[in-house]
Order: structure tokens, then sequence, then C-alpha cells
């Protein structure tokens, strides 16, 4: 017996739940789990979509939405242009097993009519949509986070082992604005590790030899270059605006420097260390989870922290360390996953083994407890403890490098070596 | 007996090793008991009063002593403690 088109559509209509566009808000603000699911094609979703809302065209909707919404029960809200596609749509799903389904009848044109809140998609050119094609079809990144990263602002303190590898990967990965705060020139012992320069760069500012191979990567990318110490006197400055820190220092000056700025700015930084075959990770995120003075409220004599110019790494260490540094920045700039805030994660290349700590906020810290910030407000900071060393130690007779030298590596020291 | 894990910045004064297996009830006797094997360790983990240094953090298993009973805190049999100072290293100035 042939049926025609309105036939269907209003047995259809009959048979599934509708829901007006001021019905739909309700629902979606008193139970936020619900699924928004747009089932138009992908021309209408660029003409502007609800926010919140998952796109799953109707034409492959079988296919897809057991993907965007695994779990049967989670209750799902179906919307077109004007209610007839997602009604349909509401029958195939209920066809499915999903077990609470609704379409919005007026779809979003009512929506839209209704004064409700939209918004456009981020503009990705056809190129980026292309180059990013691995991201956007990732439902946790997609469209919206793609653009999230190409506004991102992330500074790295360092283009050395750490920084070099974080750099590649957070060009590769779109990230729209990378600081690179390093005063030095690329030297020949740095290549074993430091991958983002090259032997004919030899010489050159490591910040423009960066600047070159970021460039080549991703053309997307801006780099703004530091050629500068980080210092007490400039670090407010420097840090401002940047959405997270990848600190790659190697001396403990600029690290207290930057801990006790980056918390006083709420910007997190994303810390690593290397030594020899073993690394320690972890993310300060201000207020969130302990800072670095909670961790160490003051730094060892240099004898027994010497860097890897004294005491040696394994390439690919640097490189592991600084790639887990990088997965730890893009998290924090999409905002999804659980961050290591709170966690010190150790790496033991020998052993092939990773190991997890728990960190705590200390709460008599200087720079992050609840004291410490009205203090602050008050325009009288708390005292912190100074620098360099107080205990005399040796490094012990190593036979895997020479004694550190005579001159405190924390004179001259700087950000952007590591 | 439990385990004890030495940092790559200690081992030269602790014979070399990774691990020792030492004996204790409490984290300050497994230390003590480490130093007495170890004398070199002694200034490196403890200060002249013999409080731990700020720069070492001790962990029993995975929890930072300072947060349990400090050096009273009990030591199980089996159980493992982390001693770990502040690592310097960034990925490797040239110096």
């Amino acid at each position: 017996m042939a049926r025609s088109y309105s036939e269907i559509l209003r047995d259809v209509r009959a048979s599934v739940r509708q829901l007006t566009p001021a019905q739909t808000q309700e629902i979606l603000a008193a139970s936020p789990e619900t699924a928004l699911v747009d089932v138009r094609e992908t021309t209408e979703w660029d003409q502007g979509y609800i926010v919140g809302a998952i796109h799953v065209p109707r034409g492959n909707l079988e296919s897809l939405i057991e993907a965007a919404v695994p779990d049967r029960n989670r209750p799902i809200v179906l919307y077109c242009a004007a209610g007839a596609r997602s009604a349909l749509a509401a029958r195939t799903l209920a066809e499915m097993g999903y077990a609470n389904v609704a379409s919005m009848s007026g779809g979003f044109q009512q929506w839209k009519t209704h004064g409700l809140a939209w918004r456009l998609p981020p503009r990705l050119t056809a190129e980026q949509k292309i180059r990013y094609s691995r991201h956007l079809l990732i439902p946790e990144v997609g469209a919206e986070g793609q653009a999230k990263l190409l506004e991102s602002k992330v500074l790295l303190i360092g283009a050395g082992g750490l920084g070099s590898p974080a750099a590649l990967y957070l060009a590769a990965a779109g990230v729209g604005t990378l600081g690179i705060i390093d005063f030095d020139t690329v030297d020949l012992s740095n290549l074993q590790r430091q991958v983002i320069h090259t032997t004919d760069r030899i010489g050159q500012k490591k910040v423009d030899s960066a600047r070159q191979t970021i460039r080549a990567l991703n053309p997307d990318v801006t780099v703004v270059g530091h050629e500068e110490m980080l210092d007490a006197g400039n670090v407010d400055r420097i840090i401002a605006g940047y959405d997270a820190i990848l600190d790659g220092t190697d001396t403990f000056e600029t690290r207290y420097i930057l801990n006790d700025a980056a918390v006083a700015a709420k910007i997190p930084v994303v810390h690593a260390s290397v030594f020899r075959f073993e690394g320690q990770l972890t993310v300060f995120k201000p207020y969130d989870g302990p800072c670095y003075r909670c961790l160490y409220p003051s730094p060892p004599p240099p004898e027994l922290a010497p860097g890897c110019s004294v005491a040696g790494v394994l390439g690919v260490v640097p490189g592991i360390m600084g790639l887990l540094q990088t997965n730890e920045v893009i998290k924090l700039l999409l905002g999804i996953g659980d961050s290591l805030a709170g966690r010190l994660l150790l790496f033991d290349a020998l052993d092939g083994s990773f190991q997890e700590l728990r960190l705590r906020r200390d709460p008599a810290c200087p720079v992050c407890s609840d004291a410490a910030v009205e203090a602050r407000v008050a325009g009288r900071p708390l005292a912190v403890p100074g620098f360099g060393a107080d205990v005399p130690f040796v490094l012990g007779a190593s036979p895997n490098g020479p004694p550190p030298s005579a001159a405190s590596p924390l004179a001259g020291a700087a950000g952007g070596r590591s | 007996m439990s385990l004890v894990r030495i940092p790559p910045v200690l081992r030269a004064n602790a014979g070399g090793n990774k691990q020792v297996e030492v004996a204790g009830a409490t984290v300050g006797e497994v230390l003590e008991a480490l130093i007495a094997q170890y004398p070199g360790l002694r200034s490196q983990l403890l200060t002249s009063e013999g409080e731990l240094n700020r720069f070492v953090n001790v962990y029993l298993n995975d929890q930072d002593v300072r947060y349990l009973q400090e050096r009273a805190t009990p030591v199980a049999a089996g159980d493992t403690m982390i001693i770990l100072p502040a690592m310097a290293g960034g990925g490797g100035p040239e110096a």
C-alpha cells in the first residue's frame, strides 16, 4: 500500500515525543546530561547551530549515533530545520533501542524566532579543515576545539630538550601563538636531543632557529621570541596573556620566579625535569593543586642538583617528557581529560616504567595559600625563601661526569637553556 | 624490610644502587638505617638538626610523609619508600 510523505510524517509525529524550543531549553538546563543532536546537513550547520549540540547528519544517523551517544538510556533531543527530519530520526533511534528520545518541534527556525541562544561554527579555512582533519574527527576536539587551539597562546620556557619536541607538536596541533623564551644559540652538543634545531643552524639564535622550523611546519602559528633572561623584573610582563606555560628551565632560580609569577597571574605551568634516564612531570594549576613551592619550598644547593650538562641525559628522555608536557598543555587548552595537577609522574627509561605520586597543596605555602593570596592583595606579599645553598653538598665521586663547576649555576641563571 | 628507591642524583653516595632494602618500623628508622649503611647520604637528606631537608621529599608508597606522620610514619614490610630531591635538569643546557 503506497503511503505519502505527509501520511508517514503524521504517523511518526503521533508516535514521537515532541518538545517546543522553550521546553527543550528547560530540559537542557535542568538535565545537562541530555544530548542535543542536530540532524541537519553540514551546509545548514555551517549557518549556525544551538550551543552544545552534537552534529550527526540524518544521512549518517544510524552509523554515527552509536559513537556520538553510546549510552542508549541517555536522554536525547533531536532537532532539524523545521521539525520533520528530527521526528523521522527520532523514530529511527527508537528502533535502534534508544529509550528516551524526543524531537524539537519547529526546529532551529523556531528556536531562533524565539530569540534563544545559537552560534556560528568556528571558521576554519578549507586548508585548515584538511590540515587538522584528524583532530576534527575526534568529538572531544572537533572544529570548536581546533578553533580554541588556534586562538591559544602557549609560552615555552626554553627551546631546548623539553621545549623542542613540545614546540614541534604544539605547532603541528595548530596552537596559534607560541612564545619562546631563549637567549641562547644553537650548539653542536644540543642536537642529540633538541630536535627543533639543525646542524646548519649551529651558532644561530635558538629563537630564530625554532621560528624557522615552526614556520616550515605550520604557517598558522605565530612565534613570539623573547630573547631575554627571565627574571623577577620582567616575568610579569613576559607571561601576561598566555594561556599556559611549558616549563623547560634547568635552573631553580628561574623556576621559582616563574612559579611565583604564574600563581599570581593564575596561569597553569606544566613542569618537567629530566636527569640521565629519568624524568618527572606534573601540572601546577594555580589554586587547583600544589605549586612548585608547595612541593619544594626552597631550592637545593647547586651541587645536589646538577643540570644535564654535568650529569648527562639520554636524548629520548626529554623527548618523552616534553611530549607528555605537550599533552597536558593541549588538555588544559581544550578543557578535556584529567590534568596531572596534584600528581607527580615519574618516568624511568631503563625500567620502561611510570610511577605516580600524590602531591598536595601546602596550607602554609608562602605563594599559593589563602593567607598568601590575601597578603598579596593587600600589597604585603609574604616573604619567600631565597636562592642558593645553605648546606654544603657534594655530588660525590660520580664516575659518569665531571664534578660540578665551582661557579654556582644560579649565577647568570636563565630560562631557556634546557 | 622495605624497599627504598634512591634517586639518580644520590646514587653515587649509595653504592650506585637504584634501590636498597632497609629495615625499620618507621620512616625515621628506615632513613637512619639507610644512612648507617651509606653515611655519605646524611648531609644530603638531613639538616644538621636531623630534620629532612626541605628540598627532599620522601614518599611512602605514593604519599608524601609530610602529610602522614613525617618521620614517625609506620612502615610495613613490603612498603616502598621513594626519596625525591628537587631536580634541576630541563633537558640539557650546553654550559
